[in-house]
């Protein structure tokens, strides 16, 4: 594939891209589900309400503003020389997706492709931000997101932007590798979550006054579960599609795509089990759901450019790096994150970016073995750029609007307050955990 | 503090993005990304404690 343009696809590849790409709604329902179960029951239908409004707020934006400015490889952008060399870092397409011929070409399924992504990643701060986000606000809030925040990165490393050229510019392997999205869809909504997560603040009653969280468990497991096994099929048909769009990668190796996003979910579970098995006695099924997810999320990076080996690695990483740090958000860090949203795709999605470094099967081009290093350029700019504007994009929207619900909607519940109706209406509740 | 700290994020960012640029030997580029990358991370923890301590203060 030439690296300034999008591969040319064959009929039986575009075919199978945009099949990949229709399973992709499967992986929101599954971020939906998890969400939902993982809080309290009091909140369910405003959580899955909220999955929908926020993925209708992405899709709206990015067709008003968000494709035009994160482009496609070989688009139209905006151009800055840096000592001779082009620093792509902003598209420059027609607003309202004008212009497009919407048939089976790489460009096409790309806008496709974006309008999903965008809702996957908008719908992760949820995670961290339930039970106590305005609905309302949700939605402004992915306005921004999809509209500033996702565009941008996403140009710089799928768009052909700045981040996708220092292979060609400065020699840095193949420049930045993200076939999933492990850094454009899990980091920049993990990051964003924790943003949110630090405006709205903890929930009312998670803290005691000496400073220990209080145990509010996930109300519906299976909920939480069947999430899981949903999310693994959106994630293969992301991962697939992401691979043949934007790293040109031939159909023939969605098996190996799909083998190793399996493999790092699978050994990012089992090292939970055996983690919380280990310091509780007991699996712990929310931590280890955590696990599979942060697994698929990792995996993300580099699922087309990596061994099945680097894969078991990258999922054993990835498990073992969500079970302590959910437990160091929540202990030492006072962040409530109801839905692990930072830890799974925050966490496991910067890891994933820097495994794809780590383990990229060696290519016969020149410096490849600095790939590593342009991913963690990658990771600087999602640190350095994505999360202090996601932070201050959200903080300026929390002073228009007031992003958090009142102490008696918190209390009382999520569903009745905003929705009017429980989702479980036969139950009474009384306690503050359900 | 928390400022202090979301101001020294994009200070390691553009650190790195510099020795992008700037430097062309392969060894000095690695120890300034890295150092870029250092400096974020500082950053990070700097929020991430000023965060802590003033919702810990609210609590009370």
């Amino acid at each position: 594939m030439n690296p300034s343009s999008g591969p040319v696809l064959s009929g039986s590849t575009a075919a199978l891209c945009f099949c990949c790409i229709l399973l992709m709604p499967c992986a929101l329902g599954g971020l939906g589900l998890i969400n939902a179960g993982l809080g309290r029951s009091r909140n369910v239908a405003h959580s899955l309400l909220s999955t929908i409004c926020i993925t209708a707020s992405a899709a709206l934006t990015y067709f008003f503003v968000g494709f035009a400015w994160q482009g496609y490889l070989g688009s139209q952008s905006h151009v800055w020389v840096v000592q001779g060399k082009l620093w792509s870092w902003i598209g420059s397409e027609r607003f309202l997706l004008r212009g497009i011929d919407f048939d089976t070409s790489s460009y096409s399924l790309s806008v496709m492709f974006g309008m999903f992504a965008v809702g996957l990643a908008a719908v992760i701060p949820l995670g961290a931000a339930a039970e106590r986000w305005r609905l309302s606000a949700s939605c402004a809030s992915t306005a921004l997101f999809a509209g500033i925040t996702y565009p941008l990165f996403a140009h710089w490393a799928w768009g052909g932007g700045w981040l996708a050229q220092v292979g060609t510019n400065y020699r840095l392997g193949r420049g930045f590798i993200d076939s999933g999205g492990a850094g454009s869809i899990h980091s920049v909504g993990g990051l964003t979550a924790l943003g949110i997560a630090w405006i709205l603040g903890p929930r009312h009653g998670k803290y005691q006054a000496n400073g220990m969280p209080v145990a509010m468990p996930a109300h519906n497991a299976p909920f939480v579960l069947l999430g899981c096994i949903l999310a693994w099929v959106g994630f293969l048909g992301l991962d697939c599609a992401g691979s043949v769009l934007f790293l040109g990668t031939e159909a023939n190796r969605g098996t190996l795509v799909v083998i190793n996003a399996t493999l790092a979910a699978a050994s990012a579970v089992l090292s939970g089990v055996c983690i919380t098995r280990l310091r509780f006695g007991k699996a712990d099924a929310s931590l280890c759901a955590n696990a599979w997810v942060a697994g698929l999320a990792a995996s993300a990076g580099g699922c087309a450019v990596i061994r099945p080996a680097g894969a078991v690695v990258i999922g054993i990483v990835a498990g073992l790096l969500v079970m302590f740090s959910v437990e160091w958000l929540e202990l030492r860090f006072k962040v409530d994150d109801p839905g692990g949203a930072i830890s799974v795709h925050g966490l496991g999605g910067l890891w994933g970016v820097l495994g794809a470094g780590l383990f990229a099967r060696s290519s016969p081009m020149a410096n490849s073995q600095y790939q590593w290093l342009a991913q963690v350029v990658g990771i600087a700019t999602l640190l350095g750029f994505v999360l202090p504007a996601a932070y201050g994009s959200n903080w300026l929207l929390n002073k228009v609007i007031s992003q958090r619900v009142g102490l008696q909607a918190e209390r009382q519940g999520l569903d009745l307050d905003e929705l009017g109706t429980g989702a479980y209406p036969e139950f009474m509740i009384h306690n503050e955990e359900y | 503090m928390k400022l202090a700290g979301f101001l020294l994020m994009p200070a390691g960012w553009i650190i790195a993005l510099a020795a992008l640029v700037l430097l062309p030997s392969s060894a000095s580029r690695t120890v300034f990304v890295l150092a870029g990358i250092g400096v974020e991370l500082l950053g990070l923890f700097i929020v991430v404690r000023a965060h802590a301590i003033s919702d810990r203060t609210q609590q009370r």
